[in-house]
C-alpha cells in the first residue's frame, strides 16, 4: 500500500531522512515510533506529496508520489501534527468544506465517519477553535476521512491528548482498520507501539528496526533490571558511575539498567542451566544493592523486568549515535 | 465548482472576523475624510514681523496690502532687525520684512527701493512659499505705484507685461482636489495588497494551508479563491471613497465612473497579485507585513502622490515607471478632474494590465504546493 525505497531528505545542514526503505501492507496499522525531530513528519510530508525527497522512490496505493501526486491527493487522508482546520469555522462548516473540496458530500460518506462524528455532533455549531483537545482530534480525523481515503496518514495524532481520549482514539483507528483503511501513524509515545500491527523505530532520520511490536520487544538480548531508591537523581549518577553497568536510563518511577557482566547476558542464559542463571542474577542484584547502599541509598529496590519497546529503542539508539 | 466552495469559505471567514469588515469600512472613510485636510500644502497664517525703517505712507500702505492678503498675520512691528530675528528664534514669527530707509523717496524717484525678506526655512516648503507670496504681493504693489504715477507722468512706460493666470481643471488651486484621487488610490492599493498577503500567510501560520494542500484543489483555483474576495472588497472600498469624496468635498468625477471602475478592477488585481507573490515568499505575518510595507511605501513615493514625478531626479523618474500606483493616480486625477476618457489613457491601461499579468503570473508560478 505504501512503499519507500532509499528515501533521503536533507534540509540545508540537517539530514532529516537517511536512506529509508519500508513497506506497509494493505489494511495494516503501521506505527512510526521515535522522538521529536527523528524525521517522522518529513516522511509524512513526502508520502502526502507536500515535499519532494532528495533521493529515492516512494509510492502510495501504487501511485508514484512525484508523478501521480494529483491522484494521491484524492486518495489519502492526512492529519498533520498541528491542528490545522479552520478555527473560525464551525464543526459542521469544516466538515462540509473538506467534503466539498474533495468533490463529495458529507452524506455520501457519512457511514465511515459516523462513529467518530456522532461524538462531536452535539457541538456542530461550535467553532472549531473552541473545541477541547480530544474533540479537535475527532473533528480532524472526521475531516481527514470524509472523502473516503484508502490510506490514512496520522502525524502524532495523540500528542497533547489526555490518556482517556488517547485510548478512545486508538479504538477508533482499530475500527477504521476493520473497514479496510491502511493507516500510517506516528507517535512519540512508546506505549502506543503495542497497538500497531507493525512498527518502525526511527531516530535521526534512520530506521532502527521494523517489525511487529512483540518481535521488537523479544529482540532485546540483555537482562534488564529496574532500580529504584529514595533519591532518584543521585541514583542515576551513581549507577552510571558503576563500571559494571552498561547503560542506565531514567524511566518514570525507576531506572532501567543493563549490565556488562557476561554471565547475565541472554546468550549465556540459553547455554547454562536455568537455575544457575537465576542464582547469578540474584547474586548480581545483591551485589548491586550492597554497592548502592554503601553510597547511602535507602529503600533500594532492584527487580528483573521484561523489556518494553522503549528499552529496545534506547538499546538500539545507542548504536545509532 | 470547487472555486464556489472555496469562495464561500473565504467570505464566511471575512464575515466571521470581527475586525476585518470594520477595517474595510473605517480605513477608507477616515483616510479620505482626514488626509486631504491634513496633507495640505497651502500655506496660511504666516506670522510676519515688519521692521519699517522708512515710516512713510508708502511703507504703511504696503504693509496694509500684505496683511489684507489673507496669507499673513502681522504679528509685530519691531524697531530693528535684531529684535525681529529674536522673534523668529522664539518661533513667534516666520518671516521678517525689512523696509529700507528712503523707501518712499526712492520709489517716487524711480530708483530701486530696498526691501529685505528674511524667512525661517526650517520647514523648507513653508519658508519658500511664504517668501514667494510676499514677493508676489510686493511686486503687485510696485506695479500699482507705477500705474498711479503713469497717470501723472505719461512719459514713463508702464510695466510691459501683465500676466493673467488661469488654472485649468482646478480653478481655485485647491490642493485637496489633487489629493483626494491620489489618497483614494493609496487606500485601494493598501487594502488590496495587504489583505490577500496576510490572509495566505495567516493560513500558513495556522497550518491550515497544509490541510488544503493535500486536497486535489489546483493552485490556480486556490489563488483565484484568494483574489476574488479582495477584488470585491476593492470595489466596495472604492465606492465608499467616492461617497466620502462627494459628501465631504462635493467632488464628483468629471469623467465617467464606469471607466474608473474598469481601471480600478485591473489595478486591484495587480496589487492583490503583488500581495500573493509576497505571501509565497513570507512565512510569517510579520515578514509579509514588512515586505508589503517596503513595496507599498516605495510605490507611493515613486507615484507622484506628494511630489510631481517630473520634479524627481531622472533616475527616479525612470524608476517611477515600475510603480503601478503612478499610473493609477494619474488615471484617477485625469478622469476625476480633467474628464479624460479611456482612449486618452489607453497606455496607462496597458501598463496596469501588464502589472496585473506580471504579478499574478508570478504568484501562480511561485506558489508551491510541493516544495
Amino acid at each position: 500500500m505504501i512503499s519507500c525505497k532509499n528515501i533521503s531528505k536533507k534540509y540545508k545542514k540537517v539530514q532529516a531522512l537517511n536512506d529509508i526503505s519500508f513497506e506497509v501492507k494493505p489494511g495494516e496499522i503501521f506505527g512510526l515510533i521515535g522522538p521529536d525531530g527523528a524525521g517522522k513528519t518529513s516522511l509524512f510530508r513526502i508520502l502526502t506529496t507536500l515535499i519532494l525527497a532528495d533521493e529515492g522512490f516512494a509510492s502510495v496505493d501504487g501511485l508514484d508520489v512525484v508523478k501521480d501526486y494529483k491522484l494521491i491527493r484524492e486518495r489519502v487522508g492526512y492529519m498533520p501534527g498541528r491542528f490545522s482546520l479552520y478555527q473560525d469555522l464551525s464543526v459542521e462548516e469544516n466538515l462540509n468544506f473538506f467534503a466539498t473540496v474533495f468533490n463529495t458530500t458529507v452524506e455520501e460518506n457519512y457511514e465511515l465517519v459516523k462513529d467518530i462524528y456522532q461524538q462531536i455532533e452535539p457541538f456542530k455549531t461550535r467553532k472549531a477553535g473552541k473545541l477541547s483537545g480530544g474533540m479537535k482530534q475527532k473533528l480532524a480525523l472526521s475531516c481527514a476521512l470524509i472523502h473516503k481515503p484508502t490510506v490514512l496518514f496520522l502525524d502524532e495524532p495523540t500528542t497533547g491528548v489526555d490518556p482517556v481520549s488517547r485510548k478512545e482514539f486508538w479504538g477508533m483507528l482499530k475500527n477504521l482498520q476493520q473497514q479496510g483503511i491502511t493507516i500510517l501513524v506516528s507517535t512519540p509515545y512508546m506505549d502506543e507501539a503495542s497497538l500497531c500491527d507493525r512498527i518502525a523505530l526511527i531516530q535521526k532520520g534512520r530506521f532502527l528496526t521494523i517489525d511487529s511490536p512483540q518481535k521488537v520487544a523479544d529482540s532485546f538480548q540483555k537482562t534488564l533490571l529496574s532500580v529504584s531508591a529514595e533519591n532518584m537523581s543521585k541514583l542515576l549518577t551513581d549507577l552510571r558511575a558503576i563500571s559494571e553497568v552498561e547503560s542506565c536510563f531514567a524511566f518514570g518511577d525507576s531506572h532501567h539498567i543493563t549490565l556488562k557482566d557476561p554471565t547475565s547476558t541472554h546468550k549465556q542464559e540459553n547455554w547454562g542451566p536455568q537455575k544457575k542463571n537465576i542464582n547469578d542474577i540474584d547474586l548480581t542484584i545483591n551485589n548491586l544493592k550492597m554497592m548502592l547502599e554503601a553510597k547511602n541509598h535507602i529503600n533500594v529496590v532492584i527487580k528483573k523486568i521484561k523489556p518494553g519497546i522503549e528499552d529496545c529503542f534506547m538499546e538500539l539508539s545507542k548504536n545509532n549515535l | 465548482m470547487t472555486l464556489k466552495y472555496l469562495l464561500e469559505k473565504e467570505f464566511l471567514q471575512i464575515k466571521r472576523n470581527k475586525f476585518m469588515p470594520r477595517m474595510i469600512f473605517i480605513l477608507p472613510f477616515v483616510a479620505l475624510a482626514l488626509f486631504p485636510l491634513v496633507a495640505n500644502f497651502e500655506v496660511k497664517d504666516i506670522n510676519l514681523v515688519v521692521v519699517d525703517n522708512d515710516h512713510s505712507s508708502f511703507s504703511a500702505r504696503m504693509v496694509q496690502k500684505i496683511s489684507s492678503s489673507g496669507y499673513f498675520r502681522l504679528n509685530k512691528v519691531s524697531a530693528d532687525y535684531q529684535t525681529a530675528l529674536y522673534n523668529i528664534e522664539q518661533d513667534d514669527a516666520d518671516v521678517i520684512l525689512e523696509i529700507a530707509p528712503g523707501f518712499e523717496k526712492n520709489l517716487m524717484n524711480f530708483q530701486p527701493a530696498g526691501v529685505l525678506i528674511s524667512t525661517n526655512t526650517v520647514n523648507g516648503m513653508k519658508g519658500g512659499l511664504s517668501s514667494a507670496y510676499l514677493s508676489g504681493i510686493i511686486n503687485d504693489f510696485s506695479s500699482e505705484i507705477r500705474a498711479e504715477h503713469l497717470q501723472n507722468n505719461s512719459k514713463l512706460k508702464a510695466n510691459a507685461i501683465e500676466i493673467i493666470p488661469r488654472y485649468d481643471y482646478n480653478p481655485h488651486l485647491e490642493y485637496k482636489y489633487t489629493m483626494v484621487p491620489a489618497i483614494l488610490m493609496m487606500m485601494l492599493a493598501m487594502l488590496s495588497g495587504f489583505l490577500p498577503a496576510l490572509n495566505i500567510v495567516g493560513e500558513k501560520e495556522k497550518g491550515t494551508i497544509e490541510q488544503l494542500n493535500v486536497t486535489p484543489v489546483s493552485k490556480f483555483t486556490l489563488i483565484l479563491s484568494k483574489l476574488i474576495p479582495y477584488w470585491v472588497i476593492g470595489f466596495i472600498v472604492l465606492t465608499i471613497c467616492f461617497l466620502v469624496a462627494w459628501m465631504f468635498y462635493g467632488m464628483i468625477s468629471a469623467g465617467g465612473y464606469l471607466q474608473i471602475y474598469l481601471f480600478a478592477a485591473v489595478f486591484v488585481l495587480a496589487f492583490s497579485g503583488l500581495g500573493l507573490v509576497i505571501s509565497n515568499y513570507a512565512n510569517t505575518i510579520q515578514q509579509a507585513m514588512f515586505m508589503m510595507f517596503f513595496f507599498v511605501i516605495t510605490f507611493i513615493f515613486l507615484s507622484g502622490l506628494y511630489t510631481p514625478v517630473s520634479s524627481m531626479p531622472d533616475w527616479t523618474q525612470a524608476l517611477s515607471r515600475i510603480s503601478p500606483l503612478r499610473y493609477m493616480i494619474e488615471v484617477l486625477r485625469f478622469i476625476f478632474l480633467k474628464g479624460s476618457n479611456f482612449f486618452d489613457l489607453k497606455w496607462h491601461f496597458a501598463a496596469l494590465c501588464g502589472f496585473a499579468v506580471l504579478f499574478n503570473g508570478w504568484a501562480v508560478l511561485s506558489y508551491r504546493k510541493t516544495k
